[in-house]
């Protein structure tokens, strides 16, 4: 499993491209291990506003659905809608064409974010 | 005395010499032992009072006499319920036909494609007629239908409109239950008349029944425009039957479509089981309640069907899911869906022409008498009409017309005052008209022949719909008796049913369905009434219902028993219901913290969420059993907020629970309710009762433990049980009037009562003593099988005494790391001729195993034969014998397609892979297709058949 190091990563399992005020926001890979064939992906609308830890969608697999948790305060800048088309992108390239949303942030709170390296310790605590 | 008429020996599956067998294998004495192992001393407590077995001669004798207290009438009642021949092919084929009614839910695709497609079919009628995109298979009844669609709405608009309107020209019992189902989700019922209705932004939706409970054909466009105008959802209950004739509702811009299917050749039932349909727009599909078959492709590319988008369901998404339902009515669709194959569009048409020719002719024949003043003054409320018409007269002469009709056993609708409601039906004749119209001019001259001509112009002159429906070729091929015999035959052969093999489905009880239980309810002195008819015509029916709640209640130890809920879920919600209304007659309307424990079924947290509670979950420990230190916490924080604990007993993990007595305590001493999941009832009945060791509300499942065939997925029964203070919150009559709510929360005062004398004729067979018997020998077979497997699995559970309950759970976890998931193992048990256990539940990539009693010990060893030799494959996977990725397992199941391949080229042979045991070589089952690829079916949903089937 692939963790970029010029990521930025949550408890939730969602990646942040940067910790600057716009960043786009996706799924690690091991949430999507976790998820399994991914069939559907419900987001937001582009102008919608959403605190930090808020569901801002839901991402669907065959056996489990599982709320998108906001990174960080924000608007919504866009939202990627090839991948709602077609989910499977998000299985084959978490990191790349298989992000979900662009974000303007509305506030300063990049306190809870993780480096590549600490999610991974995260990971295997959470394992053990 | 030795019984040679020993019905609980035939029910049982094994003899004394193995019972010895198995308790030696054991180490127990006997079974009152091994009972007295396994349960807590504390729950042992009263024994059933004694009742002795009927022979299935005593019992056909006894039922007869019930019978004979009904009464057969004419029934022009309607109100949604219509008379219909069930073609006797059908009776034969289907209904009767145990690879039919003993297959349970199609969750196992790749051996249910028989029923599965029988679905499909019912979906495309459903489509065709409604003209909407989409149509789910099933629902539990008419006015659930209208709930589910109500909650809908409410949640398209994300909670935030609170009212929805209702005609009220819809059937009375459909608004007695949305009333029911709309205060506890916080939605304002707004009542009134269509065409006067003011609509604002305020309104999620509004619901029109077509045509209106009094026969008049709405404009349906006209209101659903009104409701459009808002960006309310347009909801229509409508009559599947006369949308054969009618404009379909999609083309009047419905949103929604939902109403019964019972006049596609079900019986009445004295007001079920019979299916309901729900169809919408594609925009909605991720919000539909209920089960969708979809098509997709199995591992050879080949099409394949599966139960679709599931994530929408309760058994995933819990209190967020789109509804509480699980079981709903698969036989009933079947019979729907195969009752359309057989007549085709042509037929359905001609017999809905007939019926409203009849109508105009009541109409005319009614007038012209009252133009001549052969009779009181009369008017005919609706100005138009498919088959039902309403009559105001003066209350003398109504009650005159009353009063000849009841004389001669004619049924007509009454529970409208100073009016009269005669709805025609397929068994209508001309005769039978001349017959109604004499009610009201008994001595009447007119001429019969002009009248019919007249009426046949009339109907013939009105705007019927020009869209075609049912073009399908399966909707043309078979409607000979000869070739809809054989795809009947060909459809049900590719499931497997308790015929072929146990179904060791843990929560499920899939035990035997005796024959002699099931005979009766086809006798028409069942099967033939109405559920609003008379109550002097229904004695029969009455005494059994009495008879059965007696015994419900005996058994549960709970004295109040209400048999209107229509499955589990149901049951779950009428008891929710009762102990939020009772907390709130109490003054405690503050009380909606439900705590559920996290292993607990989907339905639990899925019905408090449409009983309007919040759902707290507690921790369970390490052997399964609730935690007690969570549970104090829990109660302790929400004092007094707790409304219940939802718990079930023995718990989903298969064991009895040492501390159940004191988790009863602790909860009450909150202030707390008990609502016991009777699921597990076949681990209890006649060793220890719920209402003994601290239940307040109890559901059971008739469809588990008290014989009910599953059918496939439904019809079930979700009988609700009650401690003294909670009866009067019970489900009651939706047509009782009166200051007190009903609480309905089904269309018929009874329920699916069609097939309540299975039950009752399984308690009667059994008597107590064969009744606690098979609880026993429950437990003991669930023992034995976990004691076969223990050096080959790993059982997650245990409880008292290293046993379990009626049931056990094998962890399969461990096979993930060589690649192998629990449904590897469900498709292999498939070559081996079995249905896979449950499969993921409670606990993730484990399987929960319930032989129930009705087993044979040669069976189980086959069972377990088989399970043990494909941990033999496992294990060589393991050693690296067999690629992780080429191996009997992954490519499970085999079928006929594999075995036709010209070269071979697997590292396993054909014989591993067809006949991996010798007995298989005398007794194999085929799937119909390989391993069924879910991801592309929820990928790219599609629920009807394939253009490709249209007739040319
Ligand atoms: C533990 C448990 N509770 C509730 C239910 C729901 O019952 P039904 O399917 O009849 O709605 C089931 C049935 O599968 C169950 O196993």
């Amino acid at each position: 499993m692939e963790f970029p190091r010029h990521l930025f990563f949550t408890k939730d399992h969602e990646w942040l491209s940067d910790d600057s005020d716009e960043f786009s926001v996706g799924i690690s890979a091991y949430a999507v291990e976790q998820l399994g064939d991914i069939v559907y992906l419900e987001l937001p609308a582009v102008g919608d506003n959403f605190a930090a830890r808020e569901s801002f969608g839901t991402v669907e697999s065959v056996k489990t659905v599982s709320d998108l948790y906001m990174p960080r305060n924000g608007e919504i800048l866009a939202v990627n809608e090839e991948v709602m088309q077609d989910p499977e992108i998000v299985q084959d390239d978490p990191y790349g064409k298989g992000w979900l949303i662009k974000v303007k942030a509305t506030a300063a709170d990049t306190g809870n974010l993780l480096d590549a390296l600490s999610y991974q310790k995260y990971l295997v605590q959470e394992e053990g | 005395m030795p019984h040679h008429h020993d019905f609980s020996s035939r029910h049982i599956g094994v003899g004394a010499a193995e019972i010895k067998k198995m308790l030696t294998a054991l180490h127990y004495a006997s079974l009152d032992e091994l009972s007295r192992a396994a349960l807590p001393a504390a729950l042992l407590g009263t024994p059933l009072a004694e009742t002795a077995p009927l022979s299935e001669a005593q019992l056909h004798e006894a039922l007869r006499t019930i019978a004979d207290r009904n009464v057969c009438a004419k029934t022009y009642i309607g109100l949604g319920y219509n008379p219909v021949v069930t073609p006797a092919v059908i009776t034969r084929n289907v209904l009767e036909d145990p690879r039919w009614y003993t297959a349970y839910t199609p969750y196992q695709a790749e051996l249910s494609q028989g029923r599965l497609e029988a679905l499909l079919i019912f979906q495309q009628l459903v489509m065709d007629l409604t003209a909407l995109e989409i149509a789910n298979a099933s629902l539990l009844d008419e006015s659930s239908a209208a709930a589910e669609a109500m909650n809908m709405a409410f949640t398209h608009h994300r909670q935030r409109r609170r009212k929805f309107f209702a005609d009220s020209q819809l059937f009375p019992q459909t608004l007695a239950v949305l009333q029911t189902r709309a205060a506890p989700r916080g939605i304002e019922l707004i009542i009134g008349e269509h065409t006067q209705v003011s609509l604002d932004a305020t309104f999620c939706g509004g619901i029109l029944q077509y045509p209106c409970a009094d026969g008049t054909i709405p404009n349906l466009s006209n209101f659903n425009k009104a409701l459009h105008a808002v960006e309310a959802l347009a909801i229509t209950s409508a009559d599947l039957f006369a949308l054969t004739l009618l404009p379909p509702p999609a083309a009047c811009g419905t949103d929604i479509a939902i109403g019964s299917t019972q006049r596609f050749g079900l019986p009445l039932f004295f007001g079920g089981p019979h299916a309901a349909y729900l169809a919408t727009r594609k925009t909605l599909l991720r919000s539909v309640p209920g089960r969708l078959i979809g098509v997709t492709k199995d591992k050879r590319g080949g099409p394949a069907l599966r139960m679709a988008l599931q994530t929408r369901e309760q058994h995933i998404r819990r209190e967020k899911a789109t509804s509480n339902i699980c079981t709903a009515q698969v036989l009933p669709a079947v019979v729907a869906a195969l009752y359309a194959v057989y007549q085709g569009a042509a037929r359905l048409r001609t017999e809905a022409t007939r019926i409203n020719e009849l109508t105009l002719l009541l109409r005319r024949a009614l007038l012209e008498l009252a133009r001549g003043q052969k009779l009181g003054p009369l008017t005919i409320s609706n100005a138009s009409c498919f088959d039902t018409l309403t009559i105001a007269m003066p209350d003398a002469s109504r009650q005159a017309v009353l009063q000849r009709a009841q004389q001669q056993r004619i049924n007509l609708r009454t529970d409208v005052e100073h009016k009269i409601g005669i709805t025609l039906n397929a068994l209508t004749t001309v005769a039978d008209v001349q017959e109604l119209v004499a009610l009201f001019a008994p001595q009447s001259e007119l001429n019969w022949q002009d009248l019919q001509q007249q009426a046949a112009r009339e109907s013939a002159a009105q705007q019927w719909r020009a869209q075609d429906f049912m073009t399908h070729a399966v909707f043309n091929n078979y409607q000979t008796e000869t070739e809809f015999v054989r795809f009947v035959n060909r459809l049900v052969s590719k499931d497997i049913s308790l015929v072929q093999s146990m179904i060791p489905l843990g929560s499920c009880t899939m035990k035997l369905n005796s024959a002699a239980e099931l005979q009766p309810v086809s006798w028409p002195q069942f099967s033939a009434l109405h559920p609003y008819a008379p109550a002097q015509q229904t004695q029969g029916y009455r005494q059994l219902i009495a008879e059965l709640q007696q015994m419900l209640a005996e058994i549960s130890g709970l004295p109040a028993v209400s048999l209107q809920p229509n499955a589990g879920s149901q049951g779950e919600l009428a008891g929710l219901l009762a102990i939020r209304n009772y907390h709130a007659a109490q003054g405690q309307g503050q009380r909606e913290v439900c705590l559920i424990p996290a292993s607990a079924h989907g339905t639990n947290p899925a019905s408090a969420a449409m009983a309007g509670l919040r759902t707290v979950a507690v921790a369970c420990d390490r052997d399964g059993s609730i935690d007690a230190a969570d549970l104090r916490a829990k109660t302790e924080q929400y004092h007094d907020q707790l409304a219940a604990l939802m718990i079930t007993y023995p718990s989903t993990h298969g064991v009895f629970d040492d501390n159940i007595v004191a988790v009863c305590d602790i909860v009450h001493t909150h202030g707390g309710q008990v609502y016991l999941d009777g699921a597990n009832m076949n681990a209890l009945v006649g060793l220890a009762r719920p209402g003994d060791f601290g239940a307040d509300v109890l559901h059971l499942n008739l469809h588990k433990t008290f014989c009910i065939p599953h059918g496939g997925g439904g019809p079930g029964v979700g009988p609700v049980a009650a401690a003294e203070h909670l009866a009067a919150y019970l489900p009651g009559d939706p047509l009782a009037t009166g200051d007190k709510a009903s609480h309905a929360l089904a269309s018929a005062p009874h329920g699916s009562a069609g097939i309540f004398m299975i039950s009752w004729a399984y308690l009667q067979l059994m008597g107590s003593a064969g009744l606690r018997r098979a609880t026993q020998i429950a437990i003991l077979n669930a023992n034995y099988l976990a004691l076969r497997l223990t050096p080959h699995y790993d059982i997650l559970f245990r409880g008292r005494n290293g046993l379990v309950a009626h049931e056990c759970i094998v962890d399969c976890r461990p096979f993930k790391t060589i690649g192998l998931d629990v449904s590897d193992i469900a498709r292999r048990l498939m070559d081996y001729g079995f249905h896979s256990p449950t499969m993921s539940w409670p606990v993730a990539q484990t399987l929960m195993i319930e032989p129930t009693e009705s087993e044979s010990l040669a069976e189980i060893e086959r069972f377990c034969a088989a399970m043990i030799a494909i941990r033999g494959e496992i294990n060589a996977i393991a050693a690296g014998e067999l690629p992780r990725d080429d191996n009997p397992l992954v490519h499970a199941p085999h079928t006929l397609a594999d075995c036709m391949v010209d070269s071979w080229t697997r590292p396993y042979s054909k014989q591993v892979a067809f006949y991996p045991l010798t007995y298989l070589r005398t007794h194999k089952f085929w799937p119909a297709v390989n391993k069924v690829d879910h991801a592309y079916g929820d990928r790219n949903f599609h629920g009807g058949l394939d253009q490709q089937e249209v007739a040319p």
